[in-house]
């Protein structure tokens, strides 16, 4: 057996006219721990998923275990021993635990008939190694997302892989499953497998890495052994430019008043979070954290009526508000911009235009029918406030990069003439110039007297704009901190952490997970 | 057993029988034999279209065709039969049908497998094909002197009861070809990987096949198989009815993808099984016979199955908004 | 999609399908009017298509306003048929013998607007299964379908209705000047509701729910009573058409015309409706509509088909839906493969983004 697993080779890949990948070189050999870091958009996943043979590359080759491939299928990458753990899990829904965690091994071992106590017997070693608990008969469907993230893991595992690539696979799970983890990749390493490790978190790379790739704008920057590097370099090569990672937060306006804009008290929605308060003042900027089903997202949803609060109280400038639908949500005056930007923000076959003026069409007519014209001054407006990069608001929103597309989001939200505006990954796939543009459009609306609330994992993103953090574990806010003196470590390490115990009236022995499922 | 409970065939079964019970209340004649007998030889075509039809609601697609493949296969089967002057054994008829069903479905299977087509569109789009073809040039008359392999086979009974009126009413041979089927997909389904695919492609197209599963030929395979299914039971029509027109079946394909969702069967894909179809069928089919026996008179069957229709996938429909909504995050 | 209704020629170009239709229609005009000048070009032939298309083409636009949500409406046929049915019988019921022509008026007028509400109580009743307890299109129309019909059936008990009032019959055989009305009275909806989807709040947001409903509730827009109204419309465009087909042919039926659904939906995918949702327009329909027509006149007309008319019809309109949304496919891969246009694949120009994570989520 070669001791070189992978060789990509000169690898070039467009969409549709935009470059992801140029000329990106990589070698893995046996038992080798690397990390690919880059920036959200960097290439990381396209490179991935050309090594799995789900992309097609355009140019270059990949040689794996010697054998060199122009086009490889997924068949072919996975009989060449390599699987993947995919950010977005790629599980089959509607199969259970145990035939998730089974099928690749099958699939990869050629087999035509199903034996289901083999299943359920590789499922149960795989679920041994990682020593976690899972029903193997649930669906996966019906699972917690932490949950899904482990039987992904699972399922890379329980293959006689040569190299596993695992694409951020610590966003859902807690200090202690990464540990578990970690030592599995471990173990993985002393069996010669190969670990390609991609994941933003940067402490995690330096812990757990030996060598380092770096990529930024679809080319490899740097390659080095791991001890070369520290956090200031790693950020350094990978925005390519020094960033000023100190602490840019505004100070809240209390021109306001006493009253504060937004105030939330022992909110709770069943199986999703519980018993949270806070507070918002006008042209406050606060973030809220947590692991990947912590329930920071579900809270932004109940805020902005998607899925009502059953209990609580949510009050804006002192009155209270019901807010039980996205209308009223809207009606108060709170904007949203979602996590998932192609899905829940955009109408992407739509023009720019109309995805700006998407939410106000109604304050636009006169006498029944569509003012043209007033459409028209809107969409200009915004375009030009946002500084929305397009040769023409015709063309359909899908033709622009991330960047701008997100102020596209921001534009329709602007539209509204928001009170309060929450942001859910506000930067996520967007590249470093236009991050720190749509950082300052946030901290420009704040001092014109917005409330924001930054929902983010991307924890130097929170300590430079935000004052205050809401930390959130399995469903509950667990500390409120200022921002000010607080350093990324110290967040990591409160994000992450088994202990401190939930909020009493959660019963620590049957299964943390299991008491509050957020998605 | 919580899990049985919650499932839907469980439902469905508990539904057939409540219904079993109050038709058979209302009038006794309803667990006779000669109604038994009579309602499986009325569920045996619909059933063998249903499994077919089953595999592709299982894999995400809808398939609207295979009724027009089922009268196509036969029709120009029956043609191709009376041309030769063959009047030999019915299997040659199945073989043959079952040839053309599936050259159909593989038409279907290859626009949807190479073109990535929407499976409905292009299904409808097909269906008009494959009937406008049959009756501008293969015919448009019904067919009433059948090859003899054909009528003898559909002649041939497992089982006779006398009714009171003295006439003899039989199980016909068919009903097993639909059980044999029935168990044949069961197993395919269950316990072979090509089966698990088929799931796992409902489930989630791009996981299935980043997990290296052949997404074309499992696409190939299932309309191929349809096609075929399709065939076999235009001849098992034909035999039946006596004779081959071909305006019948075309229309009834409304009625099967009914009888699969009410099955339990996901119409958006990944869920579904064998029993729980033949639980549907066993539910369109009564409702279709029983209204007699009920006083009620024979035009209200279509508003019924239309009720029919809107309460099973209405009650689903209902039940996972609300899950979905205590559980997950819906959007 | 804000810009001015789309001239015929710019549209043409914009959308390659119907030119490549229009092309082909066109070409085989010229050929058959040459080859059988007496035969094509009859003032007869193109008098029994502006009698017989309108009624189809408010079927289609019926359809098309469910495709373009990203819906179906399998049921607008039978709602077209209820609603005649519905009509016809009160205009034979309560029509005196020798009654004067205001009664008569009166009563034709009650059975119209009759025959409207029902198809947009109708209409009512598929949005409310689709939006509010979450049945999917297709089979909730399937199951209305059913339902709608077999009213229709239970009514009548399955036989036909006959003996209208000649003043109604006018709506369906009539003519003002040389125009028949039927056409008159589809060209009149057929801008009217051009006007509804381009220029009004309604239906402006119902493209766009149809574009993506998650995007569209994650707007604040209101997907539930969007969907109540499209269907409520599409009810009444089928009602309105149910209305059409018993002026023409004097009778209503339970089960008329159930080809006409499947030929609908050829038509609107032809015409450039997504049946994605989303994407559509009237002029592409009606051109759509036109150029079909020529094309299985123009075959009849030669006599391919010999005296099975109708079922070449279809024949020719499947081969043309399937052969349109083949070339469209191709035509993508190609445009996905240069450079600068937009690509099919909006995802993958952002493999490192929230695409990943956020369907994480679900």
């Amino acid at each position: 057996m070669p001791d070189q697993i992978l060789n990509v080779d000169n690898l070039s890949k467009s969409f549709a006219g935009v470059r992801a990948l140029q000329g990106v070189n990589l070698t893995m050999e046996r038992g080798e721990i690397r990390c690919l870091v880059g920036e959200n958009g960097c290439g990381k996943s396209t490179l991935i998923k050309v090594i799995a043979g789900v992309v097609q590359p355009d140019e270059g080759t990949v040689t794996l275990n010697g054998r060199q491939y122009r086009q490889i299928r997924p068949i072919d990458a996975i009989r060449e021993g390599i699987q993947v753990i995919y950010q977005d899990f790629s599980l089959f829904p509607n199969l259970t635990v145990a035939e998730n965690i089974a099928f690749n091994y099958n699939l990869a071992r050629k087999k035509q008939l199903v034996n289901w106590r083999d299943i359920n017997r590789i499922a149960r070693e795989a679920i041994a190694k990682i020593g976690v608990d899972l029903d193997l008969g649930a669906y996966v469907e019906d699972l917690p997302v932490a949950d899904k993230q482990i039987i992904a893991i699972c399922r890379a595992i329980s293959q006689s892989a040569r190299l596993v690539i695992m694409d951020e696979p610590t966003t859902a799970l807690t200090e202690k499953e990464v540990r578990a983890l970690f030592n599995i990749i471990k173990t993985l390493q002393r069996e010669g497998i190969a670990i390609l490790f991609v994941s933003h978190k940067l402490n995690e790379v330096l812990e757990i890495s030996e060598k380092i790739t770096i990529m930024r704008n679809g080319r490899n920057v740097t390659d080095g052994n791991t001890a070369g590097f520290d956090r200031a370099s790693l950020v350094k090569h990978m925005t390519g430019r020094e960033i000023n990672e100190t602490n840019a937060a505004i100070v809240p306006q209390a021109g306001n008043g006493s009253v504060p804009l937004l105030q939330a008290e022992n909110l709770s929605c069943r199986g999703r979070f519980a018993d949270v308060s806070f507070s918002l003042a006008a042209g406050e900027i606060i973030g809220i954290t947590g692991l990947l089903g912590s329930g920071r997202t579900e809270l932004a949803l109940s805020l902005f009526g998607i899925r009502p609060a059953d209990a609580g109280t949510i009050s804006i400038e002192g009155r209270p508000a019901e807010i039980r639908s996205v209308q009223d949500a809207v009606r108060h005056g709170i904007g949203y911009v979602p996590e998932d930007r192609l899905i829940e923000g955009l109408f992407l076959e739509r023009s720019i235009g109309s995805n700006i003026v998407a939410g106000t069409l109604r304050r636009l007519t006169r006498r029944g029918l569509i003012n043209r014209a007033a459409v028209g001054a809107q969409i200009r407006q915004w375009t030009e406030n946002l500084h929305i990069n397009t040769p023409s608001t015709e063309l359909p929103v899908k033709s622009l990069s991330g960047g701008n597309q997100q102020r596209v989001v921001l534009a329709k939200w602007l539209a509204i003439n928001p009170k309060i505006l929450i942001m859910n990954g506000p930067t996520v796939g967007v590249d470093v110039g236009s991050k720190a543009e749509i950082h300052q459009i946030i901290r420009d609306l704040a001092r014109q007297g917005i409330g924001v609330i930054i929902i983010s994992d991307d924890l130097p993103e929170l300590l430079q704009n935000c004052c205050r953090i809401l930390v959130m574990r399995k469903g509950r806010v667990l500390e409120e901190l200022p921002t000010e003196g607080l350093s990324e470590a110290d967040l990591t390490h409160r994000l992450s952490a088994t202990a401190p115990a939930p909020a009493s009236g959660t019963p620590a022995h049957s299964g943390q997970r299991k008491q509050v499922r957020p998605s | 057993m919580k899990k049985i409970l919650r499932s839907s065939e469980f439902f469905v079964a508990l539904v057939v029988m409540v219904l079993c019970i109050i038709i058979g209340l209302i009038n006794p004649v309803f667990f006779s034999w000669e109604n038994l007998f009579d309602l499986l030889r009325s569920g045996v075509v619909t059933g063998i279209l249903a499994l077919g039809c089953l595999i592709v609601i299982v894999s995400g697609g809808t398939d609207v065709s295979f009724a027009t493949i089922a009268i196509f296969a036969v029709y120009l089967a029956s043609k191709i039969l009376i041309a030769w002057q063959f009047d030999g054994t019915v299997l040659v008829a199945f073989l043959l049908s079952a040839a053309i069903g599936t050259v159909l479905g593989l038409f279907n299977g290859a626009l949807i497998a190479w073109f990535r087509l929407p499976t409905m569109i292009v299904t409808l789009g097909t269906s008009s094909i494959f009937r406008g073809a049959m009756l501008v040039f293969i015919g448009t008359f019904i067919i009433n002197k059948l090859p003899q392999g054909i009528l003898a086979f559909g002649q041939a009974t497992l089982a006779q009861v006398s009714n009171a009126n003295g006439a003899v009413i039989g199980l016909p041979v068919s009903v097993v070809i639909f059980f044999g089927a029935a168990v044949l997909v069961w197993l395919m389904m269950k316990y072979t990987m090509l089966g698990r695919g088929i799931y796992a492609l409902g489930g989630d197209r791009v996981a299935a096949e980043r997990a290296g599963l052949n997404v074309i030929g499992i696409q190939l395979f299932i309309y191929g198989l349809v096609g075929f299914l399709a065939g076999i039971s235009g001849v098992v029509h034909a035999s039946l009815v006596r004779n081959v027109n071909p305006f019948d079946l075309i229309g009834t394909e409304m009625n099967v993808i009914a009888a699969v969702v009410l099955g339990g069967a996901r119409i958006t894909g990944g869920r579904g099984t064998v029993f729980g179809t033949i639980l549907g069928v066993m539910l369109v089919v009564i409702m279709n016979n029983s209204l007699i026996l009920l006083g009620i008179p024979s035009y209200w069957q279509r508003a019924a199955i239309g009720v029919l229709i809107l309460l099973g996938t209405g009650i689903t429909a209902w039940q996972s908004k609300r899950e979905s909504a205590a559980n997950l995050l819906e959007s | 999609m804000f810009d001015k209704l789309p001239s015929i020629t710019s549209f043409i170009s914009r959308d390659r399908n119907i030119g490549r239709l229009l092309g082909v229609a066109l070409f085989i005009l010229i050929i058959l009017s040459i080859l059988n000048p007496g035969l094509f070009l009859t003032v007869s032939n193109f008098k029994s298509m502006a009698y017989q298309l309108p009624e189809f083409g408010l079927l289609a636009m019926a359809i098309m306003i469910a495709l373009l949500t990203g819906g179906i409406d399998l049921s607008a046929v039978g709602i077209a048929n209820l609603s005649g049915v519905l009509a016809a019988l009160t205009m034979i019921r309560f029509i005196p013998q020798g009654a004067a022509g205001w009664q008569i008026t009166l009563v034709i007028g009650a059975a119209v607007a009759l025959g409207l509400v029902i198809g947009a109580i109708c209409g009512a009743i598929n949005g409310f299964l689709i939006g509010r307890i979450g049945i999917p299109a297709i089979l909730a129309t399937l199951g209305t379908m059913q339902l709608f019909t077999g009213i229709s059936i239970i009514i009548t008990k399955g036989y036909a209705v006959l003996g209208l009032p000649d003043a109604f019959l006018y709506f369906g055989n009539g003519t003002i000047g040389i125009f028949p009305v039927p056409l008159l009275i589809f060209i009149v909806i057929a801008v009217l509701f051009a006007l509804l989807l381009n220029k009004t709040t309604l239906g402006q947001e119902l493209f766009l729910m149809g574009t993506n409903p998650t995007a569209a509730k994650f707007t604040g827009l209101d997907n539930f009573r969007l969907t109540l109204k499209t269907y409520m419309v599409s009810g009444l465009l089928s009602g309105l058409a149910g209305l059409m087909i018993i002026a023409r042919t004097n009778s209503a039926k339970a089960d008329y015309g159930a080809s006409y659904t499947l030929q609908a939906i050829v038509v609107a995918v032809m015409g450039g409706v997504d049946p994605a949702g989303g994407a559509g327009t009237v002029i592409g329909l009606v051109l759509a509509m036109i150029s079909l027509q020529f094309l299985s006149s123009g075959f009849n007309m030669l006599r391919v088909g010999g005296s099975f008319s109708n079922y070449f019809r279809e024949l020719v309109w499947g081969v043309v839906l399937i052969l349109v949304m083949v070339i469209n496919y191709l035509d993508a891969k190609k445009r996905a493969r240069t450079p600068q246009e937009s690509g099919t694949d909006a995802k993958a120009q952002m493999p490192d983004t929230a695409a990943g994570a956020g369907s994480a989520q679900k």
